[in-house]
């Protein structure tokens, strides 16, 4: 109850840039109309540089943060997310009621919007989109393909063996569209911000058959819909897509329902190589780019650039592996609970944040952000210790176990700016702490994933970046029950009845107050379990060139580009 | 020589399938399935069973690989797991930027190291053929990735001569025929987007061209080397023919022999091998495709994309043994 | 004086030099030593051996001669994002990005960038050499099998072929080694072939092969030590290449998972992110490679003319 204060001032913090920034930008917009005697600064063409191409451009078959950024500015959902912060806000719905059990939703919705393709935007819009998602067949139902469906509503229309929380959707009239819920859930309706749930157009759908995910051996194609014909409400449509040199290009929506954005055209075009996009926005090619280095923070400001500095709303941790899971050789040193503490007292994280991560960084002392309800002030802590660490271990007559430390290379997650030397710190960490460490690096997406995912490391580096204020959405996603009666693998599959309760528990009680408190519960229990040890929360940052304005950082890496301007 | 051609060509069929062979066995055996691939990070078993069922996966490898040889030899090699798009599409809008890249740094390569080479022989043991040695080593020593950092800073930030990244500047809207995209500038009468593209070869294509750089002015002067000490240009020294007859005649023809395989092996393996500068130089040709494929498990990308680099391979290799004929009689004669 | 007498007096006067560079009374000299004489008086054989040698020293001694622990964070927290420490007393070129000291890290570094080296290169040329002889030495079906074996290594992307060892065999030092190794195979084996196929059609086997001397011998006597200069000089190139894809396969992120043993390929990409705050942290260890890599090849390159037989005339 003590961060409330705080809570409030950061949240009136954040509400101050937000009126400063739009201050400025009137003031520059008077000072444009006064010169050029014409309308605001708008056209011009914003070129971006990306870290990987989209997967495709159907935010339904999403998961990935490239293919998110995308979808933003082309797709629109019942709720949007608040302008820099972390906070569900109405976007295509102008607000919603809920009924006293917590399973009727009645969004009323905004009137006078057409999708791209001219269609109109109507509550049977709404339906179609949300039946689409519960009736997905055959290869739209694996986990990479509707991961963000799966990961909210559960099942689908044709699995009854796993329930879906979804149960209807029913266009009352042209503007109110009524879901019905099976179950309370906490991530419910905030989840509906996520680019998954945009409402994209019926008719494009089926003109283009998006659900038709094919193939053949060895492959997994995306429809036509996805890969050539996204059609959503958004501030810009799509336009083209180059494949062969990963540019994508969105236009400006004249008929956009909201301010008319300012940029004639964006172009996302991938540079995969960290230093070769620092390069690129030297020599002027691109405008700007994502995933700035720490070490380059300082420099590209002294060179004029803008850094943009988003507020940490991400988790990084060492996860621990007890050897519970099935088919892979684990150690099982880390069933005991010293060990464990071992690990936790043996890292120098007050070093990692200062020396590593960039300024903003914090410590963490649990499995997510300060910012988010449920957050504990009294978890138990592990400080740096390396002699209680050697201690806990002697006691636990482990001296010397050796433990397979993976990690990834060549990437740069916004809670991970550099793995090899964070790696390196904690490999140092825990050899002087008494352990025996085998290192194991593999590329990131899939090798690493693969392996950290089911269960073949001993300790591993992850992290996560939470995609709407809510406490679930980071402990939930890690430790809750899965259908086995298990923790995830990545975890080693541990059972502890404690968390899995409380937070299931947490995740069905409709009051926020009591739902708040149960999520510090689980957190305390969380962190005496110690299934992983937190380490930091660090703040991610954009960066565009000096001519660019009105580009708003979002903590949940959620940037909207309508409001941007681009001055020759 | 046409029934040599036929010969040869005759040969490709048994490497192909040779190869093809190699490729399917060795990309199953790398851990982690083209399912798992595509299913991704939390995919469960039921599911990666249901994905291998519906694409066959389950089959005998012997069942997958006739099927799989069965489309192949009607181009048909599936469709990218990435991009969803037939593999034979995106080879052909691929391949042009990788051959356009490829003959930029071998003609600076070549442009660069034969002249270099032959005076480096001429002026055996003095300072010039020190300096042409280690000069052209230096590019070859230096991690592609840590030259392109450095040319980039040179003329792209610093100068601002040269495009750093990429095939066309994105803002230039030029019209696409055969994806050579010089070419279509020419052909277009976009003359603008032709001198772009141009100019977004020449740090990949230099850096690129750094190796056999190297190797072809190292060759080059060995063999003069060799050949100013064969016993026939001695002989035609020691019977006073004229210097500039001798080295055309005997020297540079028999020291061009050795330097043509070099030119041919080179060619062979930049267009094949430019996997890491086309990636740090964010250039759309084949090797980023491979790439980017290989960590991705794009199974169907490899398989596709390497057979149909070893054709264009071999025929290249082809082209480099008929210039042996043509240069060296003993060979014909064979 | 006329310009055609000018040009029959250089030439003379060439092939003088030629003739006295060979002391009288040779012929009864073995080759390796008339070859170590040779060498002894060429200035870039000097320059290379030097460098070898220091580098050999440097790596044998590394321990004794690193001032600190090239594995100790000593000023790790000093570090923050944008400052790394520069050089100082006690640390003459300052800290790498983990605060260790970058002078010893470069000492010790020569041993493994000697081993993975030496290691990957040895193990290409014998593979590769013996296909090349396989094929080189028998000619008809032989050949074509084995060459069009060869045209298949070949024709896939080296680095390719790296990067599925490295994932096939996990990631370690050694796989990395067997890597490299794999991508010089067909190198050799092409080269070595395509020079014994010169020689083998040349007057002096011909006319063995006239005289009734054994192919074996023919061969192995007479074609094969004459086909190894071209392949003495891609190994020594092959030496500073395999260093510098050691480098690439670190820059991929799949060079040794044990990041905290030094390794100049591996320091140098580790480098990279690290380019703006300071450049010295890739500068030096890329100007080893470049010195070391020289150094081989300039050895390697008189080593040649030296052991090559018509030169001794």
């Amino acid at each position: 109850m003590q961060r409330r204060p705080q809570r409030v001032l950061a949240a009136s913090a954040a509400a101050l840039t937000a009126v400063t920034l739009a201050a400025c930008a009137s003031s520059d917009r008077e000072s444009g109309s006064g010169e050029g005697g014409g309308e605001e600064q708008t056209g011009g063409t914003l070129v971006f540089g990306a870290a990987g191409d989209p997967a495709m451009l159907d935010p339904a078959f999403g998961s990935d943060g490239e293919t998110f950024r995308v979808a933003r500015q082309i797709h629109e959902g019942l709720l949007g997310n608040e302008l820099g912060g972390t906070e569900p806000v109405p976007e295509l719905a102008e607000d919603y009621e809920v009924s006293e059990d917590g399973l009727e939703y009645t969004f009323n919705l905004r009137q006078g919007v057409t999708f791209h393709d001219g269609t109109d935007f109507n509550a049977e819009a709404v339906c179609f989109n949300f039946d689409r998602w519960y009736n997905f067949e055959g290869l739209a139902q694996s986990p990479s393909a509707s991961y963000y469906y799966q990961a909210v509503f559960g099942g689908f229309a044709s699995t009854p063996d796993t329930p879906s929380v979804y149960e209807s959707c029913e266009a009352t009239d042209e503007n109110t569209a009524v879901i019905r819920l099976t179950q309370v859930t906490s991530k419910f309706p905030s989840a509906l911000a996520l680019p998954a749930f945009s409402i994209q157009s019926p008719e494009a759908l089926q003109q283009y058959d998006a659900d038709n995910l094919s193939g053949s051996e060895d492959s997994l194609s995306y429809s036509e819909y996805a890969l050539e014909h996204p059609t959503g409400t958004g501030p810009f449509k799509f336009e083209s897509w180059d494949r062969g040199n990963g540019e994508v290009t969105i236009v400006r929506n004249e008929d956009y329902w909201g301010d008319a954005p300012l940029l004639d055209e964006i172009i996302f075009r991938t540079i995969s190589d960290q230093n070769t996009r620092r390069q690129e926005l030297q020599a002027g090619s691109i405008d700007g780019y994502d995933f700035v280095a720490p070490a380059d923070y300082q420099s590209l400001e002294d060179e004029g650039f803008q850094v943009l500095v988003r507020d940490p709303f991400n988790i990084l941790y060492l996860g621990f592996n007890g050897g519970n899971v099935p088919g892979t050789s684990a150690n099982p040193a880390l069933q005991d609970p010293r060990v464990r503490q071992a690990i936790a007292h043996a890292i120098d994280r007050e070093t990692i944040v200062n020396s590593l991560l960039p300024e903003g960084a914090e410590a963490a002392t649990q499995f997510m952000p300060p910012t988010v309800d449920g957050w504990a002030e009294d978890v138990t802590t592990y400080e740096y210790d390396p002699d209680r660490a050697r201690q806990l271990l002697q006691e636990a007559g482990a001296e010397g176990t050796t433990l397979r430390f993976y990690y990834p290379t060549e990437v740069s997650r916004p809670y991970l700016p550099d793995p090899a030397a964070l790696f390196q710190v904690i490999n140092q960490n825990l050899t002087d702490a008494g352990f025996t460490i085998e290192p194991v690096a593999l590329p990131w997406n899939p090798d690493y994933l693969n392996a950290v995912q089911a269960g073949q490391a001993d300790i591993h580096l992850l992290g996560w970046t939470g995609d709407y204020n809510d406490a679930y959405n980071f402990i939930g996603t890690f430790f809750a029950e899965a259908s086995n009666g298990q923790a995830s693998a990545e975890f080693g599959a541990f059972s502890n009845p404690e968390i899995f309760a409380a937070l299931a528990e947490a995740d069905a009680e409709p009051d926020a107050s009591a739902r708040t408190e149960q999520y510090q519960e689980a957190n305390r229990l969380i962190m005496d379990y110690l299934p992983g040890v937190p380490i930091s929360h660090s703040p991610p940052a954009l960066v565009v060139a000096e001519n660019v304005q009105g580009l708003e950082p979002s903590p949940l890496t959620a940037e909207v580009f309508s409001t941007v301007s681009i001055s020759d | 020589m046409l029934r040599f051609i036929v010969r040869r060509l005759l040969q490709l069929i048994p490497i192909l399938l040779g190869l093809s062979v190699l490729l399917f066995a060795w990309l199953r055996a790398l851990p982690g399935g083209p399912a798992q691939a595509a299913l991704g990070e939390r995919a469960t078993p039921e599911a990666i069973a249901r994905y291998n069922e519906l694409f066959g996966l389950d089959q005998p490898l012997i069942v997958q690989y006739l099927r799989f040889l069965g489309r192949a030899v009607q181009l048909d090699f599936g469709n990218s797991s990435r991009t969803g798009r037939p593999v034979t599409e995106e080879f052909l809008e691929r391949m042009p930027g990788t051959i356009e890249l490829t003959l930029f740094a071998m003609v600076f390569a070549i442009g660069v190291g034969i002249p270099l080479g032959y005076l480096a022989a001429r002026k055996h043991g003095s300072w010039l053929d020190s300096a042409s040695v280690i000069g052209s080593l230096l590019g070859v020593a230096t991690p592609v990735f840590f030259l392109a950092y450095l040319l980039r800073l040179l003329f792209a930030v610093e100068l601002g001569w040269l495009p750093g990244s990429g095939r066309q500047e994105v803002r230039i809207d030029a019209t696409r025929i055969t994806n050579f995209y010089v070419l279509d500038g020419v052909l277009t009468r976009e003359w603008d987007a032709a001198w772009d593209a141009f100019t977004h070869l020449v740090l990949p294509g230099i850096a690129l061209g750094t190796i056999p750089l190297a190797i072809i002015v190292r060759i080059t002067r060995a063999s003069v080397l060799d050949v100013v000490n064969e016993d026939y240009v001695r002989t035609a020294n020691a019977k006073g023919l004229a210097t500039a007859t001798v080295r055309r005649r005997h020297v540079v023809r028999n020291a061009l022999l050795p330097v043509s395989t070099t030119i041919g092996l080179q060619t062979g393996l930049l267009l094949s091998g430019a996997v890491l500068t086309e990636t740090v130089f964010a250039f759309g040709g084949v090797g980023s495709a491979i790439f980017e494929s290989i960590f991705a498990r794009d199974f169907a990308v490899l398989q596709g994309f390497i057979l149909m680099l070893a054709v264009v391979y071999v025929l290249v290799n082809l082209l480099v043994d008929i210039s042996y004929g043509l240069l060296d009689p003993r060979v014909r004669v064979r | 004086m006329t310009a055609m007498g000018d040009l029959k007096r250089q030439r003379i006067d060439e092939l003088a030099a030629r003739a006295g560079q060979v002391p009288e009374g040779e012929g009864g000299v073995s080759l390796t030593r008339s070859a170590y004489r040779r060498l002894r008086r060429n200035p870039v054989a000097i320059t290379g051996a030097v460098i070898v040698v220091v580098f050999l020293l440097v790596a044998a001694f590394a321990p004794l001669l690193a001032p600190r622990d090239p594995y100790a964070q000593y000023l790790l927290g000093e570090i923050r994002p944008g400052f790394i420490p520069g050089g100082r007393e006690g640390f003459l070129l300052g800290a790498d990005e983990l605060g260790r000291d970058l002078l010893s890290r470069l000492i010790v570094g020569s041993r493994q960038s000697l081993l993975i080296g030496v290691v990957s290169t040895v193990l290409g040329v014998v593979v590769g050499m013996a296909l090349g002889v396989l094929a080189g030495a028998f000619g008809g079906w032989v050949d074509t099998v084995v060459m069009r074996f060869i045209d298949i290594l070949l024709s896939i992307p080296g680095l390719l072929m790296a990067i599925s060892i490295s994932v096939l065999l996990g990631q370690n030092q050694y796989s990395l080694m067997i890597a490299i190794a794999v991508t010089q195979v067909p190198i050799f084996a092409r080269l070595l072939r395509g020079s014994m196929l010169a020689q083998r059609d040349s007057d002096y086997a011909l006319a063995a092969r006239a005289l009734g001397i054994r192919r074996s011998r023919i061969v192995f006597g007479h074609v094969l030590p004459n086909s190894l200069s071209p392949v003495i000089v891609q190994a020594t190139l092959s030496l500073a290449t395999a260093i510098i894809e050691a480098a690439a396969l670190s820059f991929l992120g799949l060079g040794d998972p044990d990041l905290a043993r030094p390794e100049w390929g591996a320091m140098l990409s580790n480098a990279q992110d690290f380019l703006s705050v300071r450049p010295e942290l890739a500068v030096y260890p890329a100007l080893c490679i470049i010195v070391v890599a020289l150094g081989f090849t300039l050895l390697g390159e008189s080593l040649r003319e030296a052991l090559d037989p018509k030169f001794r005339r």
